[in-house]
């Protein structure tokens, strides 16, 4: 009885064999949902990334007499509260907010991988002081923390940064040491031990290849996730500073305007909802392809 | 039982000493000098050295980190967070004063989410691969990728400023709570909806299921006798997780609100710099989240799907 309340919060993860590449970009297209994320992404930041070629305006231009303007061929969104391009301030803040995300999340999942690796192949007392430290980040919803953190340290992107690499390193820790125990354990690593093949060609060779898989989907996911924590704190002003458009920033300003601008508001969190919405199906996607064993 | 209770309130202390000292070292995060800030807040002018040392003795800042962190949690042990640098308050009072907000509205959004998500996910495990349950498939994905405030924002849009039905701000009786509440529980209602969907999809093929139904008992009464009383274990345990989660996640709904709980106080903190009430309010929030897991675990003993099973048998079979 004791048992199942520890294992429900902790279910052991199980990793297929990895795929090779081609098949899975064959598998992936086959699967609808994951093919509508990754075109919604793809789309997303490519836009992104192109936004000084096709963005109207500098994002930043103020035009005091042209605010709040409607939709026309030189706005193809309107004007915001100081007469901005609505447009181009979405598809710079684009910048900040995808590659913020994703930035983050390549920060943690190296972290996680490291620490996680570390535990569960150290076992032992340092397995118990790391799986200790995760228990005690993991005792606070993550959101909460971000918020503290970046609190004390001021406002900023860069600290915003720093407050959500701090936290969100957890999950996939957890995950990378129940990948390397269940791995230790496996048929395949055990024969590979019995044949005399050194311990670092086992890692490398045969357990890492198998941890890929869970790895991705939970990082797909996990990316979606940064999106929406990023722009809930970026909205209380923790972020980006004015000007810099960002979308949550611009969900904040647009929310002094809600009666009479609503359109202002509107914009940024159908991008946010858009972006967060493409990581979810390509990680459901990615999941049914790459790990059947995961339920969801 | 009564040793695995123990067991897990065992476990709790070294979690909550970790939890003490995660507050105090994000406190030494904070820029600048604590003495100086406190006085100039306290006093509205810029200290001299001696005030600043008297300063510095009263809350023990010329003591090396780990006396200071230990006289610290000395007192956090016997409910003294220190005083807030903006009011001068007991920050516990604050917290607690502030505490009954936010847990009502926490339970309203559990309310939306339970008599929303529950139904749903029923009918979809019956109706399996109908449109309902694909339009609930839908849904949940959606619901997982709107951001909270954002809907909170759009409901105030539609249900303040175009219809004019409801207010967007402040305490004014029941009325202000429904779109804070709709706005917190609607996104939890699709996961939950998803989960009592698959926890009841598991159940409806088990044996002692097909054994009622071949002993000619009608399929509401297999329904609520036999598959949801089995089945709702795990969804009990997302609903209580889910819970500790809105405590904290309500801070961004009740700043758009202006809903006076201690997710706005803590923002408030940050934005006045107030560095004794974030620590105590990181103190608080994971004590408060700690004790809700806790909850959430003993409750799932109690409502493990096994032992209710074996008691069912023997009506059953």
């Amino acid at each position: 009885m004791a048992d199942a309340a520890v294992t429900a919060s902790a279910p052991e993860l199980q990793a297929p064999a990895l795929l090779p590449p081609r098949s899975l970009l064959r598998q992936l297209g086959g699967d609808r949902t994951a093919l509508a994320g990754l075109v919604i992404l793809v789309l997303m930041y490519t836009a992104a990334l192109a936004a000084p070629m096709i963005a109207p305006q500098d994002p930043n231009e103020q035009d005091v007499g042209n605010r709040y303007a409607p939709v026309s061929f030189e706005h193809p969104l309107g004007t915001d509260n100081l007469g901005r391009d609505e447009l181009s301030r979405l598809l710079y803040g684009a910048r900040v907010s995808l590659f913020t995300a994703l930035g983050v999340g390549v920060a943690i999942l190296a972290i996680g991988i490291v620490v996680g690796s570390i535990a569960g192949f150290a076992g032992g007392f340092v397995d118990g002081l790391l799986m200790r430290i995760v228990d005690v980040l993991l005792a606070f919803p993550s959101l909460l923390l971000a918020l503290a953190i970046t609190g004390m340290l001021g406002p900023g992107l860069l600290h915003l940064m720093v407050g959500m690499v701090a936290v969100w390193w957890t999950d996939y820790a957890r995950m990378m040491r129940g990948l390397v125990l269940s791995m230790r354990e496996r048929p395949f690593v055990e024969s590979a031990r019995a044949v005399g093949l050194p311990g670092r060609l086992v890692a490398s060779r045969h357990v890492l290849p198998n941890i890929v898989g869970p790895v991705i989907v939970l990082g797909t996911v996990q990316t979606g996730r940064l999106l929406l924590a990023l722009s809930a704190l970026s909205f209380l002003g923790l972020g980006v500073q004015p000007p810099t458009s960002e979308w949550g920033a611009m969900l904040s300003e647009g929310q002094q305007y809600l009666a009479s601008a609503p359109q202002l508001m509107v914009y940024p969190g159908i991008a946010i909802t858009l972006a967060a919405l493409g990581f979810n199906l390509l990680g459901d996607g990615l999941r049914d392809v790459l790990d059947p064993t995961m339920e969801h | 039982m009564a040793s695995y209770i123990a067991r897990r309130v065992a476990y709790l202390i070294p979690i909550w000493l970790g939890i003490t000292l995660l507050a105090f070292l994000i406190s030494t995060l904070a820029p600048g000098d604590p003495a100086q800030i406190y006085f100039q807040r306290t006093r509205g002018r810029q200290p001299t050295q001696q005030e600043l040392q008297i300063v510095r003795e009263r809350f023990n800042l010329d003591e090396p980190v780990v006396e200071q962190y230990l006289s610290w949690l000395s007192g956090a042990v016997r409910g003294d967070l220190g005083v807030s640098f903006t009011t001068g308050k007991p920050v516990l009072d604050e917290l607690l004063l502030r505490f009954p907000a936010t847990l009502t509205l926490a339970f309203w959004a559990t309310v939306v989410t339970v008599v929303v998500a529950i139904p749903i996910g029923i009918l979809a495990a019956i109706r399996r691969n109908s449109v309902l349950d694909q339009v609930t498939r839908a849904m949940s994905m959606l619901g997982a990728s709107i951001p909270s405030f954002w809907l909170a924002l759009l409901l105030i849009i539609l249900f303040s400023v175009k219809l004019q039905w409801l207010p967007a701000s402040g305490q004014q009786g029941w009325e202000s709570l429904i779109l804070p509440a709709l706005a917190l529980g609607l996104g939890d209602a699709a996961v939950v909806a998803r989960l009592t969907r698959s926890s009841l999809l598991e159940i409806i093929n088990e044996d002692y299921v097909k054994t009622a139904r071949a002993k000619g008992l009608s399929e509401g009464r297999i329904m609520i006798r036999h598959i949801l009383r089995n089945g709702m274990g795990a969804v009990v345990t997302q609903i209580g997780l889910a819970f500790g989660f809105l405590l904290a996640y309500s801070a961004i709904v009740e700043v758009i609100f202006v809903w006076p709980g201690i997710g706005r106080l803590a923002v408030d903190a940050i934005g006045q710099r107030d560095y004794t009430m974030i620590q105590g309010f990181v103190v608080f929030a994971g004590s408060i989240f700690v004790l809700i897991n806790l909850a959430v675990d003993l409750s799932y003993m109690w409502l493990d799907p096994r032992v209710t099973l074996s008691g069912d048998k023997a009506v059953a079979g």
